[in-house]
């Protein structure tokens, strides 16, 4: 509500006192008013339809057949098996991701060193491998015909169309997430506090916990956030090296895509919803990161993946 | 301490460098380069002519076509339409304009299955758009071009945005003092300005859809020579247990993505250069 209420007495109070930029009506600067509204028109249109109609879609095509289906398609036995194994990759993948994000925000943004531009473009290489081939290295590798395929076979360890394979999967694909969160933002704020806290005698850890890790709280808990919605949402990848056994090797994406072939639409949709609605819980996260950044007149993490 | 005298440019007080950067180093090799290299050793075992075989055969050559000319356009829709949406977020002021702004990462958090079967009921031919539409959008090409759409769409308003915002008006004042329009300051100060970060908006978002998978599959019809893709080519060759088919179609695909993710950096490197000067 307050949100929303400030958003409305913003042009009254005049937009120019939050923003470097001037009031915009009146100056040489600004559009005549039909523009003004030919363009927001235009620009709310385009995101209305290809952004909130297919997300309302979901949940009006979840709810279509009664909340009775809906419910029986989210209590389905093989429903709440992909719901665990779900869970358990993420449970895997994003606090391996998380420790990761703060060793190589840490390393890159309080030290200067060689070849940093070329780690950080390594860091975001997953960004730009397909998933598909994301999953396609690891049956390359840990597949019959990979590279430890019959050392694995003869030790009767299973990776590829099992749970491992799904977790090496996921991993790879939200690599970066919490890294790319936390390095601009702890680039910005600089080392000043931590070399104070050094001079009072903290140690290095103590440094992470009680200086850094504070300051960067909301960037740090929405790189998570949005790292889990990842790795709960990833398809491509997980659907290369699952096998797709049913009840065994079926994550939520994956149990969507089953239902949906075999036109149990509904359903597909009901599994759908519990997706978005993670995906809605984190644009609320990062909405209130960005007014919490904006707020302490911190420079605002840039999210562009 | 050999490695931090070794590799640091600046002295630092701080604890952890070798710690931190080992286990980061550690950490990229055993996720990202180890596996990523599985790749291109895979593709070394086989001869240069079956490799060019396969990334040539004429199935092949048809999902590039479709891959590529889809990921074009709709990289072009969303520079322009992601162009105007940054435009009016940053410029104006409406009710709500909040809400929107967080909606556009809507791509970045809904997973791409949810978004394949939303979009394919709402171009169905009696879906609530398709209906309405004079031609047939899902299961046909065309529809390739709406997913791919919407997953690129944030990659150009996210670039453009802060750009945007830290442009000067003191610059659009002077054109005006100048005698320029409105439409001549922004064809000639606001656009080169945002040139850099359009262009790379504009890659990133190319470069998604070029490797998109999951949205992709449901409003595709997936037709041979027709609405198939890359990335189900792949798919359809280990289904196959053709490994060494579907790696050497990977490497084309991954080639392609490197080159752009290159040009990327050429562009942001070209960008700093300019706004130093």
């Amino acid at each position: 509500m307050n949100a929303l209420a400030e958003e409305l007495a913003l042009p009254a109070a005049g937009g120019g006192a939050r923003t470097p930029t001037a009031p915009l009506a009146m100056d040489a600067t600004g559009e005549p008013a039909w523009v003004r509204r030919t363009l927001i028109g235009l620009a709310l249109a385009f995101l209305t339809l290809f952004l909130l109609v297919p997300l309302v879609a979901v949940f009006v095509q979840a709810f279509a057949k009664g909340l009775d289906v809906y419910w029986a398609a989210l209590t389905d036995a093989d429903a709440l098996s992909a719901l665990k194994l779900t869970f358990l990759a993420a449970g895997i993948s994003v606090p391996l991701n998380l420790v990761f994000g703060i060793a190589a925000a840490w390393a890159v943004a309080k030290f200067e060193f060689r070849g940093k531009n070329v780690l950080l473009t390594l860091i975001d290489l997953p960004f730009s491998v397909s998933p598909v081939i994301a999953g396609l290295i690891y049956l390359l590798i840990f597949g019959l015909q990979g590279w430890c395929g019959q050392w694995l076979r003869d030790h009767d360890v299973k990776v590829v169309f099992a749970v491992p394979g799904i977790v090496l999967a996921t991993t790879f694909v939200t690599f970066p997430f919490i890294a790319r969160e936390l390095i601009p933002l702890m680039q910005a704020q600089g080392q000043e506090q931590e070399e104070a806290a050094r001079v009072l005698g903290a140690s290095g850890w103590q440094i992470l916990w009680r200086v850094t890790l504070p300051n960067v709280k909301w960037a740090l808990l929405y790189g998570v956030i949005l790292c889990n919605a990842r790795a709960m949402g990833e398809f491509g990848a997980v659907s290369v090296v699952s096998g797709h056994i049913r009840g065994q090797t079926d994550t939520l994406p994956l149990h969507i895509e089953i239902l949906y072939n075999d036109y149990q639409f509904a359903a597909a949709f009901a599994v759908a919803s519990l997706l978005a609605a993670l995906a809605l819980v984190t644009l609320v996260l990062k909405y209130i990161v960005e007014r919490r950044a904006h707020a302490s007149n911190a420079p605002e993490p840039r999210h562009e993946h | 301490m050999s490695t931090r005298a070794l590799l640091l440019r600046r002295h630092s007080v701080l604890p952890g460098f070798s710690l931190s950067l080992g286990f980061t180093l550690l950490y990229l090799c055993f996720v990202v380069l180890i596996p990523l290299s599985a790749v291109f050793l895979k593709t070394l075992t086989v001869s240069w002519s079956s490799f060019v075989d396969t990334v040539t055969s004429p199935r092949v050559m048809a999902s590039y076509r479709l891959t590529f000319g889809a990921a074009l356009l709709a990289a072009l829709v969303n520079g322009v339409f992601g162009l105007l949406v940054a435009w009016v977020l940053v410029r104006y002021r409406f009710a709500g304009r909040r809400l929107v702004d967080a909606l556009v990462d809507l791509p970045f958090a809904l997973p791409t299955a949810v978004a394949g079967i939303a979009l394919t009921t709402l171009y169905a031919s009696n879906g609530w758009i398709g209906r309405w539409l004079p031609v047939k959008v899902s299961y046909t090409p065309l529809g390739v071009l709406v997913a791919l759409t919407f997953i690129g769409l944030p990659f150009v308003v996210r670039t453009v945005q802060p750009v945007l915002q830290d442009l000067q008006r003191e610059l659009e004042e002077a054109a005006a003092t100048l005698g320029a329009t409105r439409l001549q300051t922004f064809a000639h100060v606001i656009l080169p300005a945002l040139a850099p970060a359009l262009l790379t908006g504009f890659a990133l978002a190319f470069a998604r859809a070029l490797g998109e998978y999951g949205s992709v599959i449901f409003i595709a019809g997936n037709m041979p020579m027709v609405s198939e893709i890359t990335s189900l080519l792949i798919i359809t060759k280990l289904e196959q247990y053709d490994y060494t088919g579907a790696t050497a179609i990977a490497v084309v695909m991954l080639v392609a993505a490197f080159a752009l993710l290159l040009l990327v950096n050429l562009i942001q490197a070209w960008a700093r250069r300019r706004q130093g000067r």
